[in-house]
């Protein structure tokens, strides 16, 4: 039988320059937040930014830092539609309420 | 069975002895503690989210300084050990054992000043704002609640952190341990850094005094 070996392999891709350009959108990112935060939105316009913002960092994060765009896909599809379908669900049961209670504030 | 049989059957693909995710066991196993900790974590922001949205009055006292400014730069602090831990994960693939401990203490210093600004920035808020985890001057005790339990289980998840690194330190320092192992090091300390990208605008950010 052939031997399974768990020996690491060398990415091409995956060089110190990409993840520096990565780090660097990063920062962008947290420093644009940082500037919305001080703009006169409404907050559910902000919050869709802020939201919107992070899962685009966690994204870059998962994807360079965390390498899983140099793995196999099969772990992809295992790890990753699971989690987001539970958050999805966790959404459609928490956000319609509290967004109904936020309109039904006394003006 | 013929010698010719014998090799097509090694090299099948049913043949077993293949990973189907072709990562090894270590590294999927911290893949599926970060997808249950990530659910963990969802579940918490979400309900921290709920309460923010539908509660009226809910405070809003992180000052630009320091509040935002500490966060601001706590965040910087997270981002850039990040950038160290590729570093030294990079250095351990390359089989430079020196300069991946170097990168790895590195880490460690932005994961340290992490908490010391985050400590630093809990007691402001607990001197001079008066916040509780049950009580505050707003009467709205939910938002010391949420924040306590949102930033303390994030900054458990750091000290852990540091502690899981300073061993992996250590051992690779002394020849000890493979590459996968800083790898799988690595692959907690990002997620760390990832949960922080959800918290502080969330937590911090939505509740900045403008």
């Amino acid at each position: 039988m052939s031997a399974y070996t768990e020996d690491v392999e060398h990415v091409a891709g995956a060089t110190t320059k990409s993840f520096m350009y990565v780090w660097f959108a990063l920062l962008l990112m947290t420093a644009v937040e940082v500037f919305l935060a001080y703009e006169q939105i409404p907050v559910l316009i902000f919050l869709i930014a802020l939201v919107g913002l992070s899962v685009v960092k966690a994204a870059l994060i998962i994807a360079y830092f965390m390498h899983l765009k140099f793995e196999k896909l099969s772990l992809f599809l295992t790890l990753f539609p699971m989690l987001i379908l539970c958050i999805i669900l966790m959404l459609l049961m928490f956000m319609p309420d509290s967004s109904r209670l936020m309109l039904m504030r006394p003006m | 069975m013929s010698q010719a049989n014998t090799a097509a059957t090694m090299t099948s693909v049913w043949a077993g002895g293949r990973s189907p995710y072709a990562v090894n066991s270590k590294k999927f196993g911290m893949w599926l503690f970060i997808i249950s900790d990530a659910l963990t974590f969802s579940a918490m922001l979400m309900a921290y989210t709920y309460v923010r949205l539908s509660t009226p009055n809910w405070p809003t006292p992180f000052h630009f300084s320091p509040s935002i400014i500490f966060s601001t730069v706590m965040t910087f602090c997270l981002l850039s050990s990040s950038l160290t831990m590729v570093m030294a994960v990079h250095a351990m693939n390359h089989g430079n054992r020196s300069a991946a401990v170097k990168w790895i203490l590195a880490t460690m210093v932005g994961g340290g000043a992490f908490v010391a600004l985050h400590l630093t920035e809990w007691l402001n808020l607990i001197n001079n704002e008066h916040v509780t985890p049950f009580n505050n001057e707003w009467g709205v005790p939910l938002f010391g609640g949420t924040f306590f339990a949102l930033t303390g289980l994030h900054m458990t998840h750091v000290v852990i952190g540091l502690i899981y690194l300073g061993i992996i330190a250590f051992a690779v320092g002394r020849g000890k341990f493979k590459a996968e192992d800083v790898e799988v090091s690595g692959l907690y300390w990002h997620f760390v850094d990832l949960v922080w990208m959800f918290i502080f605008p969330l937590v911090y950010l939505m509740s900045a005094k403008i």
